[in-house]
């Protein structure tokens, strides 16, 4: 009974990245003998691929509109110099320094936007000059070391958490738990819950089909759980990472442009049928421009936390990047031709490759093999979804 | 008996929904010119594809006999090895590379795998003055016109030693002087023994040139007449091409005719990629509210070209003319422009042009007006849905949901969609391109009572259908297009397939 019933629901397309996922979490705690899901360890997974989660954001939308960007790691290598040369050369406040990095990096992204756009070079031609261009310019400006240190708070942005401002609370076996961190985990939980069950019910309304109450609570009880494992495990440790807050209202904000703004849809008409959405009135040029620009923001984000993080803006920064963010993108279920693709989507396959990473090497693996298991996966996950979508079709 | 080349026999070929080709016999003598005519969509180019291979042997069913053996061809270079070679109204030449490679592509002249460019050239060379082409075999093909591009496929085939050449429409393209010399050209093969098929609307050209020719209608062979033997006129071949009655095949309509809706004035538009060469030249028409108009035009006459190029220039280079709505003369360069301004236009090809096949049924019908489902740029998903499942029960779009991805919906409800999204623009004049193309006969009735509604709703409708009996059946007005000019204006009273059929061919002084 209840197995039919997820059977009908759940689609096995949609919901496999997840099931892969949570696979790939179990064998890895499996054979970390569960260092994997360790306070620490988790608090380490997310500060670690936070800047990977941020690019893939950027590049999930990019992929929908049947696009792509190389230029992201050396984008994230020239906005660091330039958000390190604000700050610690010129003692520009950090506040100021770090907008004036962010327009910086929107005006890459109208750069390589207007040639894509409006001049119609192919997206690939015109990110692989700028990841030369962009890599070239980070060089000049830093000759070959790096700037640090940074401000505190740029390095608390990136590395640090926050403060336990409520005290702790026991929690028996598990010991002392930050109880800030423990309440925004359940408003979290509850603004989940109200929201699913609004939407559920306006549905309703309309008559439209929603799932079967059963399969929503389990699906609703699910994502609550592993929240409930999250936070209280950071709890234990060192309360929430700041880059945590900012990837979760960065995950729900591009959720809802892509689910429900107008500008977010017409990136999904652009790649499901560019000359249908042209004939339809989208003005699609305008639209390639802004997910560039949008792209550059955040991969100026992206290069501002990474910079913070090391302490450091180096020539190297950001190298390969762009290869982790792609492929967080496409193991998160983004088509090759573009049209799909989720943001969460994205930041799960960036998860996926984040614990692969995590896991091979708290058991020893040497970086090549590693590497291996990530080209792998990505082609799996790539083969997986034309396999499903042939025999849909058939 | 035995002179001929080609007996084709008993050809049926279905596509999912449709029956292309039924029953058909054709024969084609030895060393003549045979000319097949119908309508678009008659079935003329499927019989071809099932010749040359195109369409597989058991794909169809049927036999082909040439050259007195039966043959069974899996594909294009079987058919090929046999000296079957057919050449079709798109050219298949590649741009960038030389009149020789182009000649000799897939057929080089090379030993142990590599290319021999002396004896390629040479024989390019030698195979040019047979087609009486006055060019290098260097020179690019990109540098040549479409007449002498036309010529360097006719070299192709005889590289091939061909001995059945079909040609889809090969004049189409071409200007007076062109289409003369190819003309003489084949006439000049004929000599020689090859065997010609053409394929073509020139109803003129055809009576001047073919030794016999094959009517073919709905999919069936109708007659083939001996040119020898009968008396043949282009009356004749047209009574032929359109002989059918109409059926109860249109839901019946009384029209409430209002004011003007859209005019166009001195429309001219030119090739995109042939410079200078005007797709269509001068059309003025008008079409008012309340109003069906059917466009008329054979293939390559500008009727898409014109539609497209009214609908925000989505087509065309060098636009000149006037647009009026509701008697205002109104500036329109854009999709957005035009949908702004009340205008609509779904197309004649909703796979490529028309959906996203990949996204649901409700997407695509508020693809085109997502605004105003929105407000402050936030889309409302549950007033969308309503919408799309008020369109679904409306217009009947077969489908268990509107969550429905479009790509797997039949021909008929896709086209549902499409009108869908259109009408939802809450636009004042719809221009349909082949609204019932590709749809079996229930589902057309559908179509044109939703299109009878619509004008009854106060809307102008121009209906673009190579279906003369659609036209007549549906329009209370029609004009008719020949090679981008307005040759014609009918009322519906007035209109017979004969009549429409002669000024769609009818060549303009220039």
């Amino acid at each position: 009974m209840i197995s039919s019933l997820l059977g009908r629901s759940l689609n096995i397309r949609q919901s496999g990245i997840y099931i892969a996922f949570a696979l790939i979490v179990v064998l890895f705690s499996i054979l970390t003998d569960g260092a994997l899901l360790q306070p620490q360890n988790i608090s380490n997974i997310i500060v670690q691929n936070s800047y990977i989660l941020i690019l893939s954001i950027g590049m999930i939308l990019i992929i929908i509109a049947g696009h792509i960007d190389l230029s992201v790691g050396s984008v994230v290598a020239v906005t660091g110099a330039i958000a390190a040369v604000l700050m610690v050369e010129y003692g520009l406040p950090w506040p100021l320094a770090l907008v004036i990095t962010l327009i910086a990096g929107g005006l890459i992204g109208a750069w390589q936007g207007y040639w894509i756009a409006y001049y119609g070079i192919p997206a690939f031609i015109v990110t692989l000059a700028g990841m030369l261009l962009f890599r070239a310019l980070t060089l000049t400006v830093l000759g070959n070391q790096g700037i640090g240190p940074f401000p505190d708070p740029v390095r608390t942005l990136s590395n640090g958490f926050t403060d336990g401002y409520l005290g702790n609370v026991g929690l028996g076996p598990l010991g002392g738990a930050d109880v800030f961190s423990l309440i925004v985990g359940a408003l979290v939980i509850a603004g989940m819950a109200t929201t699913q069950w609004r939407a559920r019910a306006a549905r309703l309304g309309y008559r439209q089909s929603v799932d079967p109450l059963p399969v929503f609570l389990l699906k609703l009880l699910t994502a609550a759980a592993v929240i409930i494992v999250v936070v209280v495990q950071l709890a234990r440790f060192k309360n929430l990472p700041w880059v945590l807050v900012l990837l979760a209202a960065l995950v729900l904000a591009y959720s809802l442009l892509t689910t429900r703004a107008v500008f977010g849809r017409q990136i999904y008409a652009i790649g499901g049928n560019l000359q249908a959405a042209q004939l339809s009135g989208i003005n699609v040029r305008q639209v390639v421009f802004w997910i560039f620009v949008n792209m550059g923001v955040l991969a100026a984000l992206a290069g501002v936390i990474f910079a913070g993080r090391l302490n450091q803006a180096g020539p190297t920064a950001g190298n390969a990047f762009e290869l982790d963010a792609i492929a967080a993108a496409f193991i998160g279920g983004a088509a090759v031709q573009g049209g799909v693709g989720k943001v969460v989507g994205a930041i799960t396959g960036g998860l996926i490759m984040g614990v692969i990473n995590n896991g091979m090497s708290l058991i020893g693996s040497p970086s090549e093999r590693v590497m291996l298991v990530k080209g792998v996966v990505l082609l799996a996950a790539v083969a997986f979804d034309v396999w499903t979508k042939r025999r849909a079709t058939r | 008996m035995s002179d001929d080349i080609l007996r084709m026999r008993a050809i049926t070929k279905t596509f999912p929904g449709v029956r292309a080709l039924h029953d058909v016999n054709l024969s084609v003598r030895r060393g003549e010119i045979h000319a097949i005519c119908g309508e678009n969509g008659a079935g003329k180019s499927t019989l071809m594809k099932v010749l040359s291979g195109v369409y597989p042997h058991g794909s169809y069913e049927g036999e082909i006999t040439f050259d007195g053996e039966p043959v069974r061809f899996s594909d294009i270079r079987d058919s090929e090895r046999r000296g079957i070679v057919i050449i079709h109204q798109e050219l298949a030449l590649c741009p960038q590379l030389s009149i020789a490679e182009n000649i000799f592509l897939g057929n080089e002249r090379a030993r142990r795998g590599l290319v021999d460019w002396n004896r390629t050239n040479h024989e390019a060379g030698r195979l040019l003055d047979r087609v009486g082409l006055p060019e290098s075999p260097v020179t690019t093909v990109a540098d040549i016109g479409v007449g002498k591009q036309q010529l360097v496929e006719i070299a192709k085939a005889l590289a091939k030693e061909v001995r059945l050449l079909i040609l889809d429409e090969p004049t189409a393209a071409l200007n007076d002087e062109d289409s003369a010399h190819l003309l003489d050209l084949l006439r000049g093969l004929r000599e020689d023994g090859v065997t010609c098929v053409i394929i073509s609307h020139k109803l003129n050209e055809v009576a001047s040139i073919a030794d016999s020719i094959t009517i073919i209608r709905d999919g069936e062979l109708i007659e083939t007449l001996d040119l020898a033997e009968d008396q043949v006129t282009e009356d004749r071949i047209i009574a032929g091409m359109v002989g059918r009655d109409l059926e109860h095949r249109f839901p019946p309509h009384e029209p409430d005719i209002g004011a003007e809706a859209l005019r166009i004035e001195d429309w001219t538009v030119h090739s995109p990629v042939q410079r200078g060469r005007a797709v269509v030249s001068g059309a003025s028409l008008s079409v008012r509210r309340g109003e069906i108009v059917g466009l008329a035009g054979l293939m390559g006459a500008g009727r898409t070209e014109l539609a497209m190029s009214v609908f925000g220039r989505s087509y065309g280079t060098d636009i000149s003319g006037r647009i009026y709505r509701d008697g205002r003369q109104v500036e329109i360069r854009t999709v957005r422009d035009a949908i702004r301004h009340g205008i609509a236009y779904a197309t004649e090809d909703r796979k490529r042009y028309g959906l996203n096949l990949i996204e649901d049924i409700k997407r695509n019908i508020s693809a085109a007006d997502l605004g105003r489902l929105a407000r402050r740029g936030w889309v409302d998903d549950n007033e969308e849905y309503r919408v799309a499942d008020r369109f679904r029960t409306e217009l009947g779009i077969k489908a268990p949901s509107v969550l429905s991805v479009t790509g797997k919906l039949s021909g008929g409800n896709q086209q549902k969609v499409v009108l869908s999204k259109w009408i939802f623009t809450d636009a004042d004049v719809l221009i349909l391109d082949e609204p019932t193309r590709g749809i079996d006969v229930g589902a057309k009735y559908e179509i044109y009572s939703i299109i009878n509604r619509l004008a009854d709703s106060g809307k102008a409708v121009l209906v673009i259908s190579s279906e003369l009996p659609e036209l007549l059946g549906l329009c209370d007005r029609i004009y008719t297009l020949s090679a981008g000019r307005v040759t014609g204006e009918l009322a519906r009273a007035d209109a017979t397939q004969e009549r429409l059929m002669a000024l769609m061919t009818k060549e303009q002084p220039r």
